[in-house]
């Protein structure tokens, strides 16, 4: 069994252009302090990202929550908001309902799931339309892709 | 190439960290796309982008570029400066447009991250 080091969580606030992706960086920050190594850390900091942008743009509020364990960190993000009705569909790289204001913001390029996707070494999504949508990523501390 | 030599190069003005300008780029990621940029930069590259919002620098942080290149003249606020500042990445601007930037480093030897 992985032993447990860290478990921290944070909220997010569903459309708040503003502080999105504050939560990110300060994971950088914490990860940076515990001399993660750098592949790691960048891996998890984009998912942490990716994730927490999905929130902001998507969902109403969140909850995004750190693990590191001797072995590996994960990212569990759960939110309250209208689900995804095709998973399948929004795991495709270029697909994006996003509005022409997140556009212009640089967002809506449908890469966000799969950076996520690709950056973690273990990713799963669920999602029930009308209620919400809940994102668990692995990156193992030994794995540098 | 030093930043400082494409500071040059471009006519650029320094909006943030102008003591960091020595350091070293060799490859660029160039979009308006902030999840293409995660989705390309490996770390320590100079990222150009025509966006000058708060989230253009959190990308470049979440990143790890070395430094951020905003084309067309275009200036970000005070707020979007001094976050660059606090997280000591360099912000340049060019009254050039992409594709001419593009064009000029690729011809100096940089070039882009597939
Ligand atoms: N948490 C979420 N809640 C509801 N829908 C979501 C959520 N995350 C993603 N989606 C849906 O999946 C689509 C694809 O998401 P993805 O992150 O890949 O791209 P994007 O957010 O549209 O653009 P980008 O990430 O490139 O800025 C979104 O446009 C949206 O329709
Ligand atoms: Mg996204």
């Amino acid at each position: 069994m992985a032993a447990e080091l860290l478990r921290e969580s944070f909220q997010i606030q569903g459309r708040n252009f503003d502080k999105a992706g504050e939560i990110s960086s300060e994971i950088k920050v914490i990860l940076k302090d515990l001399d993660i190594d750098a592949a790691c850390l960048r891996r998890v900091v984009i998912v942490a990202f990716e994730a927490e942008m999905n929130v902001v743009m998507y969902a109403d509020r969140g909850t995004l929550t750190l693990i590191l364990t001797d072995q590996d960190i994960c990212l569990d993000v759960k939110d309250e908001g209208p689900g995804i009705p095709d998973i399948d569909l929004a795991m495709k790289e270029g697909y994006s309902t996003a509005s022409d204001e997140m556009r212009e913001m640089g967002f809506g390029f449908g890469m966000g799931l799969p950076n996520m996707k690709k950056n973690s070494d273990d990713f799963c999504i669920e999602s029930a339309v009308g209620k919400g949508t809940s994102v668990f990523a692995r990156v193992r501390l030994d794995s540098h892709a | 190439m030093k930043l400082v030599e494409i500071k040059d190069l471009l006519k650029c003005e320094v909006l943030a960290g102008e003591e960091d300008l020595s350091v070293d780029v060799s490859q660029v990621v160039a979009s308006d796309g902030m999840s293409e940029i995660l989705a390309f930069a490996k770390s320590k590259e100079l990222m150009i982008t025509g966006l000058t919002n708060i989230q253009s620098i959190r990308t470049a942080d979440i990143a790890g570029v070395s430094a951020v290149l905003y084309c067309r003249g275009k200036r970000p606020d005070k707020k979007v400066i001094e976050f660059a500042k606090q997280k000591r990445i360099p912000v340049l601007v060019t009254e050039m447009v992409m594709f001419d930037i593009c064009g000029i480093l690729y011809n100096k030897g940089l070039k882009g991250v597939s």
